[in-house]
């Protein structure tokens, strides 16, 4: 192979390049110029951000005060600090409350738009439609539904002749509220995704399997789950960045968005915390040792989720 | 603002090349060729307040100022009703960012202690004249203005004096009296107060006597304080006296004692709930200081017009609320800015607020004016709340604000609430909201 591709570099002009700063700027520079705008928006938006935080992280700075630098103060203050771990323990639990039965859920739902109905199309964009209602409309309806004095769920369960249940007061109950709210929006997105990976899955797998006998459950559990498994890792992934970052709900739920999570603190989020401690309390310092921290949280989130999603095989 | 337009009509790429031009020139700062400020230009003063319902009642003093002056125009904007999680970290990022914040700002009582202790970021007010209005103010209005360098960064609007509003419907279902001289009778401490919250209650109207925990629990603890050096949560060295201060711990006992006897209709203040509560009847009675009236107008509606009425408040008088202005240093025109505040703090501009939120004047001038003195307010039955406010404020103590004033006062009232509605046990209370506290100042 001995075709030479490009042109030499100090021959005479050839006629491929335009002559000139121009020419050279076209082949070498625009490729850059045209990948440019992500970098450059990524670059302010994702990175600058990043670094900036980890730097404040090291400094007791109170917002529109004094900064002094303090080094990694912010971080022992921060693991020894009962009121974070207390909203780590609340988002990991309304984590676990909320995306185990929402992917079960996606995935049953998912399988069964994948069989031959009737209006296929429309029960398809149905599920989807929680996703394009706005997170705070859902949380206040469902605030609603969860009040006190004229909510939906009191009154149904006063037909038991339950109490009133205020359903802010206990951890068990608002993570339960909570976790209905994130799973009422995110289950349909995910079976929609789940859906979409299904139907790459090619029929004749799933005609030998019946011809061998396999029945329905066999070949969900035996095809369908394994072939699914790198959108699972996906999906799983989404899920736990989500439920890891998950403030909005929590905050409607409050009513009154003094980011406490409650009264005494029964469903602040790790995300609500580092709200409060900057914008409540005016610790930026803080507030950003503790954005730190969930990073590292999320990490970890992710990489232990990976390894069990990779585990899935046929093996039932 | 200009940066901000900018970034809303070019494309994606020119977006990143806007950001990184508008970042390059020095600070965010919005520097343009149209506000040069000259002395023959008409410049535009923003005004920036918050409060809910009528908030400070700017809107009558500003359209006269603006039809008198052509060339200094007032832009009065109410950015949010909620000061303490909205307004006031805007107010320090934009104070930080120097850029973005009013060339006239409102500030609560309860961050007055948070902005003294920041002076870098405000005019010194005695530069442009205002240290002559000295005689305008009572002492604890004036000294609250000054910051920690001794300057004056801040001249005072409303105070709130106190008073007690209730439901004059639900008072007739319970049979109770309805004309605010006998409901006034009713209680004249809060062991009588009680004593008709019990009777409130055996009525059963359907509505609970008091609305939630935490306007019951402000309106004696600014009744308190004056008796325990007038101070709330800190003393005058900024260390924290929660656990010390006896004016804390009666208030707490009082909305301890309100909430065990069921007399509580469980509602944290400034929530969605509570604002339907004070629309529809929910609760019959309130801890009203001035500006509280404006808050019931607003959320009650015009429906509700005569239905809420106002009475003298258990156990005398007591300040709870008010507000200040000041001129950020970043104002591009403080002399003009100082001439608005100075108007609007001004006994006219004390007055028209009074006229249109209830926000009881500071200002002495304004205090006596028979416009004032003689005013009623028609949307609580013709009430002669100039008089009554007037009474209410007659002896009134100042209260001192720490620095951590706000985010103390937050950490705390969560445990009232939490006490209120069940999820702190009753025994426990006072122990969590020492801890609270305690949080809050580290």
């Amino acid at each position: 192979m001995t075709l030479q591709l490009a042109p030499p570099r100090q021959g005479p002009p050839s006629q491929a390049p335009p002559p000139g700063r121009w020419g050279r700027f076209d082949l070498k520079g625009v490729p850059y110029l045209l990948v440019s705008p992500y970098y450059v928006l990524f670059a302010i938006f994702g990175v600058f951000p990043l670094a900036y935080t980890l730097w404040l992280s090291l400094h007791d700075w109170e917002l529109a005060g004094d900064k002094t630098f303090t080094g990694l103060d912010n971080y022992v203050k921060l693991v020894t600090d009962a009121s974070f771990w207390n909203a780590v323990i609340n988002t990991l639990g309304m984590f676990a409350l909320a995306t185990v039965p929402q992917l079960v859920l996606a995935l049953m739902l998912a399988n069964a738009l994948n069989k031959r109905l009737k209006g296929r199309l429309l029960l398809r964009l149905g599920v989807l439609l929680p996703l394009v209602t706005s997170v705070v409309a859902v949380a206040v309806i469902f605030s609603q539904l969860y009040s006190r004095d004229y909510g939906l769920f009191n009154w149904i369960l006063s037909w038991f002749g339950v109490e009133p249940i205020v359903w802010q007061n206990e951890k068990w109950s608002s993570w339960l509220a909570i976790s209905t709210m994130v799973d009422w929006r995110w289950t349909g997105y995910n079976a929609i995704i789940l859906l979409a990976a299904m139907q790459t899955i090619p029929r004749d797998l799933y005609e030998a399997a019946a011809l061998d006998g396999a029945s329905a459950r066999r070949q969900f559990w035996q095809i369908t789950v394994p072939m699914l498994r790198p959108t699972l890792v996906f999906v799983v992934f989404i899920s736990t960045i989500g439920g890891m970052t998950l403030f909005a709900e929590p905050v409607m739920f409050e009513g009154n968005p003094m980011m406490t999570g409650g009264t005494t603190g029964q469903y602040q989020t790790v995300a609500m915390f580092i709200v409060k401690e900057a914008f409540r309390d005016f610790d930026m310092g803080y507030a950003a040792a503790a954005a730190w921290l969930l990073f590292v949280l999320i990490l970890v989130g992710t990489m232990i989720n990976y390894g069990f999603t990779r585990r899935i095989r046929g093996a039932r | 603002m200009t940066n901000h337009k900018r970034f809303v009509v070019t494309g994606v790429a020119l977006t990143a090349l806007a950001a990184v031009a508008a970042c390059s020139g020095g600070g965010g700062d919005t520097k343009t060729a149209t506000q040069s400020g000259s002395a023959a230009e008409p410049v535009t003063i923003n005004v920036h307040t918050f409060g809910g319902g009528e908030n400070f009642g700017y809107d009558e003093a500003v359209k006269k100022w603006n039809a008198e002056h052509p060339n200094i125009q007032i832009k009065y904007q109410n950015l949010t009703d909620r000061f303490e999680d909205v307004y006031l970290p805007q107010l320090l990022q934009r104070l930080q960012a120097g850029a973005g914040a009013g060339d006239v700002v409102g500030i609560d009582e309860g961050a007055m202690g948070l902005m003294a202790a920041r002076p870098q970021f405000f005019a010194d007010l005695s530069q442009y004249g205002l240290d002559s209005r000295k005689a305008d103010f009572p002492a604890s209005k004036w000294e609250a203005g000054l910051n920690t360098d001794g300057k004056l960064f801040a001249l005072g609007t409303d105070m709130g004096g106190m008073t007690m509003c209730y439901r004059k419907d639900l008072f007739e279902k319970a049979g109770l009296p309805t004309d605010r001289e006998e409901v006034g009778k009713l209680w004249p401490d809060w062991n009588a107060f009680f004593e008709t919250g019990k009777k409130f209650e055996a009525a059963k109207t359907g509505a609970k006597f008091m609305d939630g925990p935490n306007t019951i629990y402000n309106v004696i603890l600014f009744q308190e304080a004056p008796k325990n050096g007038n101070l709330a949560y800190f003393d005058k060295s900024n260390q924290l006296i929660v656990e010390k201060n006896p004016a804390v711990k009666t208030s707490f006992d009082w909305v301890q004692k309100f909430s065990q006897a069921g007399l509580t209709a469980k509602l944290q203040a400034w929530s969605p709930a509570w604002d339907k509560a004070i629309k529809g009847g929910g609760f019959a009675t309130m801890g009203c200081p001035s500006w509280m009236l404006g808050v019931i107008e607003g959320k009650a509606g015009e429906s509700n017009k005569g239905n809420w009425d106002v009475a003298a408040v258990p156990g005398g008088s007591g300040n709870w609320g008010g507000s200040w202005l000041a001129v950020p240093k970043q104002s591009k025109h403080p002399k003009e800015a100082a001439e608005v505040l100075n108007y609007l703090t001004g006994k006219d501009g004390h007055v028209a607020a009074f006229k249109e939120a209830g926000a009881f004047p500071s200002s002495i001038p304004a205090q006596q004016d028979p416009e004032v003195s003689g005013l009623k307010n028609a949307y609580f039955n013709d009430a002669p709340t100039g008089q009554i406010f007037a009474a209410s404020v007659a002896n009134l103590q100042p209260v001192f604000f720490g620095e951590k004033h706000a985010q103390v006062k937050t950490a705390v009232e969560k445990v009232l609430e939490g006490m209120d509605q069940g999820a702190v046990k009753y025994d426990e209370a006072w122990t969590k909201f020492v801890e609270a506290g305690v949080k809050a100042a580290g």
